[in-house]
Formats: structure tokens, sequence, C-alpha cells
């Protein structure tokens, strides 16, 4: 109980505490820039949070827009083909985005292009230098990010600027997509210039010989009234500008991805060489990341369960009481769980921004269906002749339902509950993807810098959670349901 | 005059569910302090007709009193406590024990400790229920003592009237013959008003002063077994009453 008091004190102090947030896209890069930011700003003694790996460009800009986060790092090519292009803005870049009241920072020294790649050796073999080249190869497969997939200056606008004819195109993580290379289910695939594992898996890139990719400078994105409410953060963070080359953005990847050096410490050695500035950096243990992730794992899954469970059981009430009423419950509840997670979390972005409260809110969502179809069960399953007993001996309906009723479908309603909780353990881990923590966390950064230790660090302690909480309510089953139904099979 | 001996006025009471006429224009008047043993085939409206008197269920057409006031929605709840209601297996509730089941009502209206055990001791006495029975939850008691704590419960509240839907319907015959002894004696000594439905006119002989036999939602004729055969107002009552086999016509139908 005291450590659940302590877990939401955490939360709420984490929410109420001014300090500039940055956030970060889901991809390395992107992490140890906003790292960098994160620790100039904390330099200057301001505080500053830094909500890793957030999502995609969509995810980032939205949490921008509402205040969520202050600032982010984003490349030109983007904000000009996806960000503005969307929304229908024209003219100058800064002009459209003060409008929303977003600033844009000078280039911070490197320009990280979306370009096309693939194996050196097949890139060879089959003579493939240029993107016009592939014109050639229809056979050949393409694998690439859903971003790129989606996106305006993405692989549709590329097919057509090339007259490519691929017909077969895997969408998949940019992380896999490597993999795929690597065993050559794929062949080519969508990359970024800078990014380190160009050299780690021996690939090319091929010459963007039409000039269809735009430039894409890195620069962060960050709110007007950021830097109205704190100048002093601006100015240091601004230090930046043009100030990190393309060989050290693609040394720095390296050191993640490869070397598995931790990004609060590849920030820190940058700022150190770069403007002389020691900044005070926690290095994390594996204990103290476990024990994060389990506070904040716990955290989801607490609050939005028993949220679930105080409103399921009455809904569910009313729908066995009231039939009419029951039939659009359960509808209702039934959709909500057809919605894909994934899509349910993002939903909530416009609204509530990204972290914990998202998620908290979808996991709620998807945790009633179970409890309020097996409260509904439990009390339909019920014998007539029991009910009617009930009823005959004069008990008033409120002290039928929970002298009887509720009692005789106590078994059904802790298995809904039961469900619920282990389904909620799992989902919660997709909290991550918006910022919520949890053991998603470990589980995301170990897909994207492909380290099977990480992913495992997230994925061992969410089952171990799932099982543990199967055995709890295996237990509470000898509190909640009464003896005699025990006993006997058939209420 | 016979209207103040009555516990229940039936007056022109019908009852359809779905397309199936339960009910039709029933009129019945239940004598007070005497058994009255309602008859018929399975299907012909008995349980309907009880469920009715009880409250669980409205009349289509027509109206009901107990004790002189008409049931309606709003005084069913306070009528049924001054009514015990008896079914084929007991409808104890499972997760209660034999004791818990009797008394919850009791409990529920607040009555006093002290009081509510020297009732369920007495009960257990009149019912013959052993005392050690009382901490058992029903599926660890036969069938037969099932029904004696569903009549404990029944009669707890110390009601006018009993309502007893074929309450040995489901037991074996040995236990059958021994619950009907022991109701047969319980009925004499409490003096209670009791309603009793069967489809077994053994059964019914046994129980009852006065005799209802009902076919197809209507009844047929009310009285005694003695005017049944007498006068019956109709063929199917003469049928009815010789449905039974005695043992021996069994013997009878062995020499032949
Ligand atoms: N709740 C109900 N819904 C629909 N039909 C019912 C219901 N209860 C009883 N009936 C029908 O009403 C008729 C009388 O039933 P019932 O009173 O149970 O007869 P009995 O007790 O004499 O066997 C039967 O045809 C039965 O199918
Ligand atoms: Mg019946």
């Amino acid at each position: 109980m005291l450590a659940g008091i302590g877990i939401i004190e955490t939360a709420l102090a984490e929410q109420t505490l001014p300090s500039v947030k940055v956030g970060s896209k889901k991809f390395t890069e992107n992490v140890i820039l906003s790292e960098i930011t994160t620790l100039l700003i904390n330099h200057g003694e301001i505080p500053a949070i830094h909500r890793k790996q957030l999502g995609s460009t969509r995810v980032l800009w939205s949490a921008l827009l509402n205040g969520n986060i202050d600032i982010y790092p984003e490349y030109t090519g983007t904000i000009i083909n996806e960000i503005l292009a969307e929304r229908g803005l024209a003219g100058e870049i800064e002009e459209a985005l003060s409008q929303r009241g977003i600033q844009m920072s000078k280039t911070l020294g490197f320009s990280n292009t979306y370009a096309i790649g693939m194996k050196a050796e097949t890139a060879r073999r089959l003579g493939i230098a240029r993107i016009s080249d592939l014109r050639n190869f229809p056979d050949l497969k393409f694998g690439f990010t859903h971003e790129f997939m989606n996106r305006k200056d993405g692989w549709s606008g590329l097919r057509k600027y090339y007259n490519l004819s691929q017909l077969e195109v895997l969408e998949l993580d940019h992380d896999i997509a490597y993999r795929g290379i690597e065993s050559d289910t794929i062949q080519v695939t969508d990359i970024y210039s800078t990014d380190a594992d160009i050299d780690y898996y021996s690939l090319v890139i091929l010459k963007d010989d039409l000039h269809y990719f735009p430039d894409y400078h890195a620069v962060l994105l960050y709110r007007t009234e950021f830097a109205n409410r704190w100048p002093n953060a601006l100015r240091a963070m601004l230090q930046l500008e043009g100030h990190i080359s393309e060989s050290e953005m693609i040394k720095m990847n390296a050191q993640a991805k490869i070397k598995k050096i931790p990004e609060n410490q590849i920030a820190s050695q940058f700022l150190a060489k770069e403007f002389g500035i020691h900044p005070k950096i926690h290095i994390e243990t594996i204990t103290d990341r476990l024990l994060l992730r389990t506070r904040e794992h716990l955290f989801l899954v607490a609050i939005s369960l028993t949220g679930a469970i105080i409103l399921s059981i009455p809904l569910g009430i009313l729908s066995f009481k009231r039939k009419k009423i029951g039939q659009i419950v359960l509808s209702i509840v039934g959709i909500i769980q057809t919605i894909p997670s994934l899509a349910l979390l993002v939903f909530m972005i416009p609204f509530l921004g990204v972290g914990s409260q998202p998620a908290i809110l979808a996991l709620f969502l998807y945790s009633l269906l179970p409890i309020v179809r097996n409260t509904y069960t439990g009390l339909s399953n019920i014998r007539p002749e029991i009910r009617e007993t009930a009823q005959a001996l004069g008990l008033p309906s409120l002290p039928r339902l929970w002298l009887v009723e509720l009692p005789l479908a106590s078994r059904s309603i802790l298995a809904g509950i039961k469900t619920s909780a282990v389904i909620n353990v799992g989902t919660a881990t997709l909290g991550a993807l918006i910022g919520a923590g949890g053991y998603g966390q470990p589980i995301l950064a170990g897909i994207r810098l492909d380290d099977m230790g990480l992913i495992l660090q997230g994925a061992i302690p969410a089952a171990l959670l799932a099982l543990l909480v199967q055995g709890f309510f295996d237990l509470a089953e000898r509190y909640f349901v009464p003896k005699g139904l025990r006993i006997s099979q058939n209420p | 005059m016979q209207i103040l001996n009555s516990v229940f006025e039936v007056k022109g009471i019908s009852k359809i569910y779905d397309s199936t006429q339960a009910l039709s224009c029933v009129d019945l008047s239940v004598p007070s302090e005497q058994t009255t043993v309602v008859i018929g085939p399975s299907g012909c409206g008995k349980s309907t007709l009880l469920r009715l008197m009880i409250g669980l269920a409205r009349p289509d057409t027509g109206k009901i009193y107990f004790e002189g006031t008409e049931i309606t929605p709003m005084n069913a709840l306070l009528l049924r406590r001054r009514m015990g209601y008896v079914t084929q297996t007991g409808g104890l509730f499972p997760h209660l024990t034999a004791r818990k089941n009797v008394i919850l009502m009791a409990n529920y209206l607040g009555w006093e400790k002290t009081l509510i055990e020297k009732r369920l001791l007495t009960l257990a006495e009149l019912t013959q229920f052993p005392k050690d029975g009382l901490q058992r939850f029903p599926a660890q008691l036969s069938g037969g003592q099932q029904q004696r704590v569903a009549l404990m419960r029944a009669l707890m509240l110390n009601p006018d009237a009993l309502l007893l839907d074929e309450p040995m319907g489901a037991l074996d015959p040995i236990t059958r013959y021994d619950l009907q002894n022991d109701l047969k004696g319980i009925f004499h000594k409490l003096r209670k008003s009791v309603v009793l439905v069967t489809h077994n006119i053994e059964e019914a002989k046994f129980f009852g002063n006065q005799m209802v036999l009902m076919q197809a939602g209507r009844i047929i004729q009310q009285g005694t077994i003695h005017e049944f055969i007498e006068t019956p107002a109709d063929p199917f009552v003469t049928r009815f009453i010789k449905t039974h086999r005695g043992p021996l016509e069994i013997q009878k139908g062995g020499d032949a």
C-alpha cells in the first residue's frame, strides 16, 4: 500500500515540477540529439527531462503542438514534406511554423537525408549504383519503414519519380529491415545517411541520380512559449547550431548502436569535447532500470485496472438488470476491444498528449470488456430458481444483489478481472511507445539498438509479472469466492 | 363468511407467456389454516399460479388478494415476508451454509442474535434436521435434508401462509415417504394456511382437505377427494384420479 502511494507521488511530482521537456523519436540519432540538448540545458541549472523514443514524426509533432514536450530534433525535409505539406501551409517554413507557435533552430551542422541502400556485395554483383538502376531489377524485394511507406516524400513519390515497378514491398521497422537485408529476405531498404548500420551491415547508398530526396538538415523544433519562458535554456541549447558534423554524428550513432554505449554517456563525451563542459550524468545500473521500469509498469497497470474494476462491475450489473441498455453497453466495450492497441494509444495523443495519462486511459478502456462481460454472464448464469427464491424471501433488490447474486457471480467476476489484469500487463508494454515508460521501454530500446539483452530486460519481467498476477488471482479466489461455491461447481 | 376465512382470494386471473396461455380466468379461494392441494398434469399452470400468488409475476388480468390486501408490485415485497415459499429443489443459496440460508432474512431484518438462535433450534427440531448439519453447505446435504432446510428458511419469519411447489418432486421414494409424513405432522402442528402443488394424486389425497384440480391453465374442480369421486365436474376429473395404480392393481395385472 505504501509502495503504491509512493509510486503515485513520484508520478505526480514528475507532472507538476516545472521543467523543460525534450522529446525524441524512436531512432538512435534522435535520442542522442535530445540527450545532448537535455544535458546542455541541464548544465545551465535549468531542470530539463528527456522523454525518450516517443514514436514517429506524427506523435512528436502533436506532442510539441499541445505542449507535452517543448523541444525535439527534426529534419528540414521532414518539416517541409511531411509536417507542413500535410497541413497545406505554403510559404516560408519559419513563418508557417510560427503560426503554430513553433520555432526552428539553424542547422545543427549535418544533413541526414533519406537514402536508398542495399548490401554492397549484392549491388556490386548486379551492377547497381544508382536508384535508376533498380528499374532493371523488378524482382528485388524492397523493405521500407512504416514512416517511409506512408510519407509524401517516401516510397509512393519515389516510385513515381523514378518509375519503379517493384510489386513486392514489405513494410517493417527500421531496425528489423537491417536484419532482413542481412538475411537476404529483402534486398533494398530506406536508410538514413548518418546511420551507423551502413558500415556495420556493409551497405551502400544508391546515388539519387535524379535528385528526388530533399535535404534533411538536422534542426531543433521548439515552442515559442518555451523560448519566452526559458530564455537561458534557449541560449544554451542554440549553442548546438552548426556544431555537429556529419562524421561526428555517424560516430556517435555507431557508439550507441554497435558499441552499446548508453546515450547519455555519448552525449556527455560530445559536450566535453565540443564545449568543454562536463555534465553530471546518472549511469543507470540494471537494478536501477529494473526498479524504475517496474514502478512505471505497476503504476500503469494498477491505476487502469482499478479504474476498470470500479466501472465494469456496475456496468455488468446494469447490463444484467436492464437487458436493452446491457446490449448497448456490451457492444460498446466489445468494439473498444477490437481497436488495435497501438491505434488506440496514438489516438489518445491529441487529447491527452504523451506520457502515462493516455496510456492509462487506453489500458483502462481495454480492461473493461472482460470484467463487464464476466459480471454479466456470472449473474445471468445464476439459476432462475435461486434468483426467484431470493426475491420470494422478500429481500429488496440491493441486498439481494449484495447477499446473493454477487457472491454467486464472484467466481466469474474474478476470472474476468484476472483476464483483464493479464491483458493489461502485456499491453502496458506498448505504453513506452508514447512515453509512459514501463517494461516496454527496454524492449523498444533493445529493438532500436539491436540488443537482445536489453529486450529481455523488458520481456522477462513483463512475463514474470503476468505470471505473478495470475498466481495472485488464484490465491484471491480463496478469499473472494465463497467456500460453498468451491465445494459445488454450479451456482 | 367464506371470504373472511380465506387467506388468498384469486379473482379471474389470466397469464400469457409469449404464445402460451399459462392461466386463463382462474378463480380460487384458499381457506385459512388448512392444506389446499393443487394438482394437475405438468404444464397446466400450477407453478405459474403459485408465482402469481407470491407476487413474483403479475397477472395479465384479474386480481389476487392476500389476507384481504390486493397484491401489487408496490406491496409485494412486504407481503412476501408473510409467506413462505419452497420450490422443487429447494432453491438453497449454494454459497451459504444451511444455517445462514435459514437466518438470512432474520439477519437482514436485524433480529436479535439470541432470538435468531432460538428460532433456528426450534425449526431444526420441528423439521427433524440434524443440528450438526447446520454448518454444512447445500452441496454437502442430501436432497431430503436440503428440502428440510428450505422449509426451515420458509418458516423462519413465522409466515401466515406456506406455498410449496412440488417440494418432494425431486426426491427418491423412500426419502419422499418420510418427508411426506413429517410435513403432514408439521402442517397439523402449525395450523398454517398451506398451498401445496403436486402432480401426484396419491400425495394429494394424503395431504389435502381441499383439492384443486387444474388442466391447461384452468381450474376444473375444487373440493374434497370424495366430491371428486362422487360428483366429478368433468370426465377428466375421473380419469385423473384413476391414474394411480395401487399395489393390488399391479398384482391383478400380473395374474391376468
Ligand atoms: N417464464 C415462462 N416463460 C414462458 N413460458 C412459461 C414460463 N413459465 C411457464 N411457462 C409456460 O406456461 C405453462 C404453465 O407452466 P407451469 O406453471 O410451470 O406448469 P406446471 O407447474 O403446472 O407444470 C407451460 O406451458 C410453460 O411452458
Ligand atoms: Mg411446476
